[in-house]
């Protein structure tokens, strides 16, 4: 919304206040006041100027030699190159040392042999945006009513010498999208009146019955329509004030009578709508809502296709607007008509923005019945706008109004105690305060042992409950008074629960083992939604998506992840390590939420370590990877209850993944990018991880118990053992644990060879068992005990032989 | 005999002088305190004495052991040290090569902001409560008073999945949820984190994914004013002791009143910068008193029970703390960008 500091004082007293000042109040006080818009881009020296004569320049085609009285002892000469300047007009002019917008300075000027004391302004000149200045002025200068009196301040009379607020309306505050609604609330800041426009309306003998009929057939989309028959009016220009005030408000004026519809608009916050009525082709208005398949062509000659979800203004046949929107071409007041029938109503708002959604069609009309406006001031409003027709079209006001009013309006009544608003808002404001503030905002009430009864008048259609009367009261006692406390009441410590503290130390384990925490989009697309995932389901669609890439719910952490590390690549970071928690989303059905589960995944690509001076540099392998994971496990005190199994899953590398179990049940997988994955990513060699996070930290583990430190030395035994090379060593490093018994304190590897020293098809695998008696010294001859049964286990089970 | 053991012991400590390791020192040593030593062989001739000089010889014979003992013991302590010495000295390094590196990650920006942002409601005895991003129409707007066909849910475009179910605008569902879990019994005392989703553009400003943090406060006389004591602790722990805060009356459908909660410039100290665009203000949360409808839905009796809450976006104060100009940067995981924030 715009407002005028000029029109403003319309209504509100504003002596001693700058626009700055009211500005920096109404925010204050709840509306947000975007920007104060100087009108003046600069301007300096334009007057009203009287073209006494104008002939053709002797020199060029193009220009104008005019003479005119700009209320000085002498008329002037200017050269004008505008295509409408005429003898006989009024217009603004630039007098020698004006200035106009980019400091140009106007001087006496010789053009083409003719000497020009000044320039005769458009309004573009003048700095006012193209779109607003009347159209039949767009290509020249702007032409003044005949009684501008010469010598006067053309910015004054155009309102460029005004300031414009930007009201940044929350959608609570429809009340302020009109000139009278903004009245009331600056009023009620600064503890001044607000004086309405006095309505001087004079009806002729006529009956407004004779003309036309109105019925509406959807009561509760248009529970009131009004409306005015104005005969005789002239098509013309509406006085210049109407003008400027509407040019102020970013309106671009048309002519009286369209002119006169918008000012109400803006002044009551009421649409009204002008009907030219003999084009209306009946003498019935029927309110409806429109048949599937029915067309109007609304005013921007647009024809659109209705349905039975939009309500129509109809001449008892077909539309002639679409109602609270736009108004249809059929029936468009122009520069002939000579009866209007001026249309005042009450749309309801849920109507008007199906229409709006509908048709993309948003209007100012439309911006007000959306947000609802104050049915109280409907029939002020048409009443306002006939007696405004008369006076500036000529126009007749035919007696009555024909009306269908079926509103049911009750007033909103609210009652609080002067308690209840210190108590909710902890200060200690007086009666005699919360009188004045109520007072001010012109709310009638009355007061009873500190109960205030309030009756909320219809233009503050947002304050219906208690909370609303405080709010009121807080904020124009001022927020900047209002204490600061703590609360009172039991303090109880706050705390992580174990599954967000848990959830902590794995993102700090993993950014001290090297990666960086990652955070990507959850949106993806279809393609890329179900690759890796743990566990899939039908994917999760948006039903509007913004772009295909964005479409739908993720189901793994990984495609972004890769994505990222792409990205990193192509910007010339080749080695990259992020990890992710984040939640993947898979669908049960179709009226359920989706099943959120939270999920760690990982990627490693490009050099791990490199400290080149001393000679080593590793790249990232399957191993570092699973060494992260394993002591992520070890961190969950998981590490004896997770499995990596040799894997195949679609995506990665099939010799080089493992699925990893937790309790014998699959909760992720590790592994290197499959070739083919690799290059559509555009990486290099790369390793993932993903895994079912919640499960890893909802795992019961046993709280940390002390056990006694090693008082006997232990002994450490190695063995080489040769096996076939399809057997995996944690299976030996399983078998050799069983049969090493409670002495096994562990079991580690310290070799692997497979090469020419071995036959074909066999490897060696070493391990170093140590073992341990915590009572005793152990005996070499109960270790080597111990240790056969080891050895005679692996021959056994895996045909394994010892290496010479 | 007398003179000869003073020459023995000159000569005995001109050699020890003369030894420069530990070899050549030793030899001294055999040569004169050894069994076939000069001193010895003084020791076997005294038999040769008379009954009163024996003593008298036998005790200067000690003298001079004792006075070679000592300065072969000074001069095996000198060579030591100068040996320990050599070898440290052909030990030396260039101790400005670099150290080994310790490979280190480090937390996103944005979690940084949260974690810190919780641990200090934490520390006022707020918990963390959590709720699914894909959330029901009713949570995500019925509950908070966001009836269907209410002009506010213009405010906030939203990616729907069906009629009923969309990807949550704001972490409030969750505020919704708690309360409704505590069955119309307070205190209720929660921090919300977590992403949302509106249907924006990605630019320098918006983007289709970011997250918040909601506070919730329910109990009796729960009061407006401790609303602003507790965000102006939060300010001041956040941004600064010295950071000051004002409400601006404003709207949303949830609370009543509504406000929107400035912090003094941090920058500038409030005179005015372009940080807060010459206002000496940056505007930092949305808050208010939790709107009777809302607490009546949830189960409270809105007559016995208040309640405050308010609301912030993590992005906004990362940016503002590190400087970041574009949003897009949280999510690109660029590492250029991400490791920038790995220290304290
Ligand atoms: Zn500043």
């Amino acid at each position: 919304m715009f407002v005028s500091y000029k029109w403003l004082q319309q209504y509100v007293d504003l002596t001693g206040i700058t626009a700055n000042q009211l500005a920096d109040r109404i925010t204050k006080a709840g509306i947000e006041v975007e920007s104060v818009e100087v009108r003046n881009k600069g301007v300096q020296g334009v007057v009203i100027g009287h073209v006494l004569e104008r002939e053709q320049h002797p020199n060029a085609d193009k220009l104008s030699k005019c003479l005119v009285d700009i209320g000085e002892e002498n008329p002037v000469q200017i050269i004008c190159g505008a295509p409408n300047v005429a003898k006989g007009q009024k217009v603004a002019v630039a007098k020698v040392g004006a200035v106009l917008p980019g400091n140009f300075k106007i001087k006496r000027a010789k053009l083409r042999g003719e000497e020009s004391n000044g320039m005769i302004c458009s309004l573009q000149e003048l700095g006012v945006e193209s779109k607003i200045v009347p159209k039949e002025y767009a290509d020249g200068i702007f032409v003044f009513p005949n009684d501008a009196p010469v010598g006067a301040d053309a910015l004054e009379l155009l309102y460029l010498d005004d300031e414009v607020l930007e009201l940044s309306l929350t959608p609570n505050r429809a009340d302020c999208l009109s000139m009278i609604g903004v009245a009331y609330e600056v009023a009620a800041i600064l503890g001044r009146s607000v004086k309405l426009p006095a309505i001087e309306l004079k009806e002729n003998d006529e009956n407004v019955h004779d003309y036309i009929s109105v019925r509406v057939d959807a009561q509760e989309d248009n529970p009131l329509y009004a409306g005015r028959i104005v005969k005789n009016v002239k098509i013309g220009p509406s006085p210049l004030w109407m003008q400027a005030r509407l040019m102020a408000a970013g309106i671009r004026p048309h002519n009286n009578v369209v002119d006169i519809t918008n000012y109400i608009l803006l002044e009551y916050g009421q649409p009204l709508h002008a009907f030219d009525y003999d084009r209306l082709g009946s003498k019935e208005i029927v309110v409806r809502r429109a048949k599937n398949g029915e067309t109007i062509v609304t005013l921007d000659d647009v024809e659109r296709t209705l349905t039975e979800n939009h309500l129509v203004i109809t001449n008892g046949k077909e539309p002639v607007a679409l109602a609270g929107v736009m108004g249809g071409a059929n029936s468009e007041v122009k520069n002939d008509t000579t009866t209007v029938f001026i249309e005042s109503a009450y749309f309801a708002s849920s109507v008007v923005r199906q229409a709006v959604k509908d048709h993309g069609l948003r209007s100012e009309s439309s911006t007000r019945f959306e947000k609802g406006i104050d049915p109280a001031r409907t029939k002020e409003a048409l009443d306002r706008a006939a007696a405004l027709m008369a006076e500036y079209a000529g126009g007749e006001v035919v007696g009555g109004v024909v009306e269908v009013n079926t509103l049911q309006q009750k007033d909103v009544v609210v009652a609080i105690t002067l308690d209840r608003i210190n108590n909710v808002l902890g200060t200690t404001i007086t009666k005699e305060e919360v009188v004045n503030i109520l007072t001010n905002l012109q709310f009638a009430f009355t007061e009873h042992d500190g109960t205030f009864t309030i009756t909320v008048p219809s233009r503050r259609a947002d304050i219906t409950i208690e909370e609303d009367i405080i709010e009121e009261v807080a904020r124009l006692y001022g927020y900047d008074h209002l204490p600061a406390t703590l609360p009172i009441g039991e303090a109880k410590p706050g705390k992580l629960t174990p599954y967000q503290a848990k959830r902590r130390h794995v993102r700090r384990y993993l950014e001290d083992a090297g990666l960086f925490q990652a955070i990507t989009y959850s949106l993806t697309n279809e393609a890329k939604a179900m690759m890796f995932a743990l566990e899939t389901a039908e994917p999760i669609r948006l039903a509007l998506p913004m772009s295909e890439e964005r479409s739908v719910l993720r189901q793994s952490l990984v495609p972004h992840l890769l994505e990222a590390a792409s990205y990193n690549r192509a910007r010339q970071v080749e080695n990259v390590a992020l990890y992710e928690i984040g939640s993947v989303y898979l669908a049960t059905n179709e009226h359920e939420l989706p099943n959120e589960k939270e999920r760690l995944a990982g990627v490693l690509t490009g050099v791990w370590h490199a400290h080149l001076w001393q000679g080593e540099k590793k790249a990232v392998d399957f191993y570092v990877a699973k060494g992260i994971l394993d002591g992520l496990f070890a961190l969950l005190g998981l590490e004896n209850r997770v499995e990596y199994k040799q894997a195949k899953r679609e995506h990665l590398h099939p010799g080089r993944t493992a699925e990893i179990l937790l309790d014998h049940k699959t909760i992720g997988f590790v592994g290197q990018l499959h070739p083919v994955v690799q290059k559509e990513f555009d990486l290099k060699e790369t390793y993932v991880f993903e895994l079912d996070i919640e499960a890893l930290l909802k795992a019961e583990v046993d709280d940390i118990r002390y056990t006694a430190i090693p008082r006997f030395p232990s002994i450490t035994r190695d063995i080489a053992l040769v096996v076939d090379e399809h057997i995996v060593a944690g299976e030996l490093q399983k078998a050799i644990i069983e049969a090493g018994g409670e002495l096994l304190k562990d079991v580690s590897i310290f070799d692997v060879y497979k090469g020419d020293r071995l036959p074909e098809g066999k490897k060696s695998i070493a391990f170093a068992l140590r073992y341990y008696d915590p009572s005793r010294t152990l005996t070499d001859e109960k270790v080597t005990n111990v240790h056969e049964q080891v050895i005679k286990a692996v021959e056994q089970q895996f045909g394994a032989t010892l290496r010479g | 005999m007398k003179e000869r053991l003073q020459q023995l012991q000159q000569e005995a400590l001109e050699k020890i002088e003369q030894a420069n390791d530990l070899k050549a020192l030793n030899d001294v040593r055999v040569a004169y305190l050894g069994k076939k030593g000069p001193i010895t062989e003084v020791l076997r001739g005294m038999g040769a004495l008379s009954p009163e000089e024996r003593p008298v010889m036998g005790a200067l014979v000690n003298e001079v052991r004792e006075v070679i003992q000592t300065a072969l013991e000074a001069k095996q302590a000198t060579l030591e040290q100068a040996e320990v010495e050599k070898k440290l000295a052909s030990e030396a390094i260039d101790v400005t090569l670099p150290g080994r590196p310790v490979k280190r990650g480090n937390h996103h920006p944005l979690t940084r902001v949260i974690e810190e942002i919780e641990d200090l409601f934490i520390g006022m005895g707020y918990t963390i409560a959590e709720g699914p991003e894909v959330e029901k129409d009713y949570y995500n707007f019925e509950a908070l008073n966001l009836p269907k066909g209410h002009p506010a849910r213009d405010m906030q475009d939203s990616f729907y999945i069906t009629e009923e179910i969309l990807l949550r605008t704001h972490t409030s569902p969750v505020q919704a949820r708690t309360m409704e879990k505590h069955q119309g019994r307070g205190p209720v005392k929660i921090i919300c984190p977590g992403k949302v989703y509106r249907r924006d553009n990605d630019d320098a400003t918006h983007s289709h994914q970011f997250t918040q943090i909601e506070g919730l406060v329910v109990d009796e006389n729960i009061r407006m004013s401790d609303l602003k004591g507790t965000l102006r602790e939060f300010a001041r722990k956040m941004f600064g002791e010295d950071r000051d805060i004002r409400f601006r009356p404003s709207f949303f459908p949830f609370t009543e009143p509504s406000v929107e909660v400035d912090v003094s410039c941090a920058n500038c100290g409030g005179h005015g910068c372009s940080v807060c665009k010459g206002t000496g203000w940056i505007e930092i949360l949305g808050a208010g008193m939790v709107h009777p409808n809302v607490l009546e839905m949830a189960g409270f009796d809105s007559k016995k029970y208040t309640g405050f809450a308010f609301g912030m976006g993590p992005e906004r104060i990362a940016m503002l703390k590190y400087g970041i100009d574009d949003i897009r940067h949280f999510y690109q995981n660029d590492v250029r960008f991400l490791q920038q924030f790995n220290r304290v």
